[in-house]
């Protein structure tokens, strides 16, 4: 494997990052300079030629600022040698996205789940599918603890009967069995009311509430059946919920699409609607769709993404800041290197499962029959496809072993891949542009924060 | 240093592939995007369990 260092420019600031160590630097004008133009193996003193190249510096200058490279290059910080990462498939199942309605109550006009339905017949998860599928996931854990099941739909409150007996069901096993279920739920907020919210406070460990941001954009966009917004309705329930939730994880996540490539105004709304834990996202659709994002937006997107990155700086220094989901990056810990290798686990650590009890690599290919992996009512489960979702990953994808960006993307999502490209591991181009993107502008966030609190401190 | 400032020293993915890859971390769509991809912004079960005690 080979070295890697990705310079760039982003938000004023001018960085470096070693892919293979993962350490990040922020350089002056003439280290970044330097970097432009040198390559390993690195020697101990600043190279004649450099010095040439930059003759508007000065040449003392140029030879510290070398130094200080040569420094980090034998710390390995700098050009350090890429490792082969190699993890062996499990086999185990830890994570499940458990639909328990294909049903909505909204018609979102950008829904992958088509009003619910992912292409098929309405309907709501039994309770006995729900057990089967719990047992499911506690028989095929293996030996991890830490277990996840996301209520999702449709829209799972339509079933929140089921959700409340499924919640009781996997408490009980989950003593019986010396595990622990970390539920979440991702809502669209229509049917939340007071019992709704305590329930989900207590018992959810995290909480996803969709809305996409300023009103006349979500309105636009996220309707009732009969066509009106949801804006006046789910905000105060929203509001209330996080009221509510002390410590506990949640966020507002919205969507973005084509009619919103100003979509850092609708982030924006979100924090000074009071919300500081925001998630909001490139919509997925087919291409032809007039709403789905197309590489000639590319540009424009980005603009936007350093434009909101610019403003958490500001809001960082005003005291007041908030998350942005896709830019929140833990520098110093964060997931060890086998998680960044093999990504979100679709098909072979995480499943999700339908109203039928049918099992599916993830939520977004429920959609395609052929991914179909088997029936929690059957006890059917096709181990030779778990197997190759397994071994989707940035090692074992020539793209990606090739990109700057693969620590912190993971392989990308198998889903868009294959929606777009046909394949699971062939990378669809427009999201791994956003997703450089993404990683520039939180590494540049991280950058100007440490900046000032450097200033502040002193 | 006048001309880097290393955000991270102490963090090395290579030095920190020894004794990981437990699996007890959360599926990364799982937490708020279910619809692209990031693995950077999650937390390490392992660490995140040192933290809270």
């Amino acid at each position: 494997m080979t070295s890697c260092v990705h310079t760039f420019k982003c938000c004023g600031q001018r960085v470096a990052l070693d892919v293979p160590s993962g350490a990040v630097h922020v350089l002056s004008e003439i280290a970044y300079e330097i970097l432009q133009r040198i390559a390993p193996p690195l020697e101990p003193e600043c190279p004649t030629s450099l010095r040439y190249q930059l003759a508007k510096y000065e040449s003392s200058d140029v030879a510290e600022a070398y130094g200080e490279l040569y420094a980090l290059y034998k710390e390995g910080l700098l050009f350090s040698e890429d490792q082969e990462y190699k993890m062996p498939p499990t086999g185990v199942v830890k994570s499940m996205c458990l639909h328990v309605s294909h049903d909505c109550n909204m018609r979102c006009r950008y829904c992958f789940a088509g009003a619910g339905g992912y292409t098929r017949d309405r309907k709501l998860m039994s309770l006995e599918v729900g057990k089967k599928a719990l047992d499911f996931l506690f028989e095929k854990s293996g030996n991890i603890h830490n277990l996840e099941v996301d209520m999702f739909g449709g829209e799972p409150l339509l079933n929140f009967d089921v959700v409340r007996e499924l919640v009781a069901y996997g408490r009980a096993r989950e003593r019986e069995l010396g595990k622990k279920i970390a539920f979440t739920i991702t809502t669209n907020g229509a049917l939340l009311d007071d019992e709704t919210i305590d329930f989900i406070n207590a018992e959810f460990s995290n909480v996803v509430l969709s809305i996409d941001g300023r009103k006349e954009v979500n309105d636009r966009m996220r309707t009732f059946v009969d066509g009106s917004g949801t804006y006046d309705a789910i905000l105060p329930k929203f509001k209330k919920l996080v009221e509510r939730r002390g410590e506990r994880d949640w966020y507002v996540r919205g969507t973005f699409t084509r009619e919103n490539l100003d979509f850092a105004s609708d982030v924006i709304a979100l924090a000074d609607a009071g919300f500081d834990q925001i998630s909001v996202e490139p919509v997925v659709l087919d291409e032809s769709d007039p709403l789905a994002i197309r590489s000639e937006d590319l540009p424009r997107i980005f603009k936007e993404y350093e434009r909101l990155a610019r403003e958490m700086i500001r809001r960082y220094r005003e005291g007041r800041p908030f998350n942005f989901f896709h830019f929140m990056v833990d520098l110093d810990d964060g997931p060890c290197v086998y998680k960044r290798c093999k990504g979100c686990g679709s098909g072979s650590e995480y499943v999700a499962v339908t109203p039928d009890g049918d099992i599916f690599p993830c939520h977004q290919f429920v959609e395609f029959m052929p991914m179909k992996m088997g029936n929690v009512l059957d006890g059917t489960f096709d181990k030779d496809l778990q197997k190759k979702f397994a071994e989707h990953g940035i090692m074992t994808n020539p793209v990606c072993r090739e990109c700057w960006a693969k620590y912190f993307c993971g392989g990308g999502c198998a889903a868009n891949n294959y929606k777009y490209n046909g394949a699971v591991n062939t990378p669809y181009e427009i999201t791994c542009e956003l997703e450089r993107k993404r990683v520039e502008c939180a590494l540049a966030i991280k950058a100007a924060i440490a900046q000032y609190e450097e200033q502040n401190s002193k | 240093m006048k001309n880097v400032k290393t955000l991270n020293r102490s963090a090395s993915l290579i030095k920190r592939a020894v004794g990981a890859g437990c699996g007890e971390c959360q599926a990364s769509c799982q937490s708020a995007c279910k619809t692209s991809c990031t693995v950077a912004n999650q937390k390490c079960a392992r660490l995140t369990k040192k933290t809270d005690k």
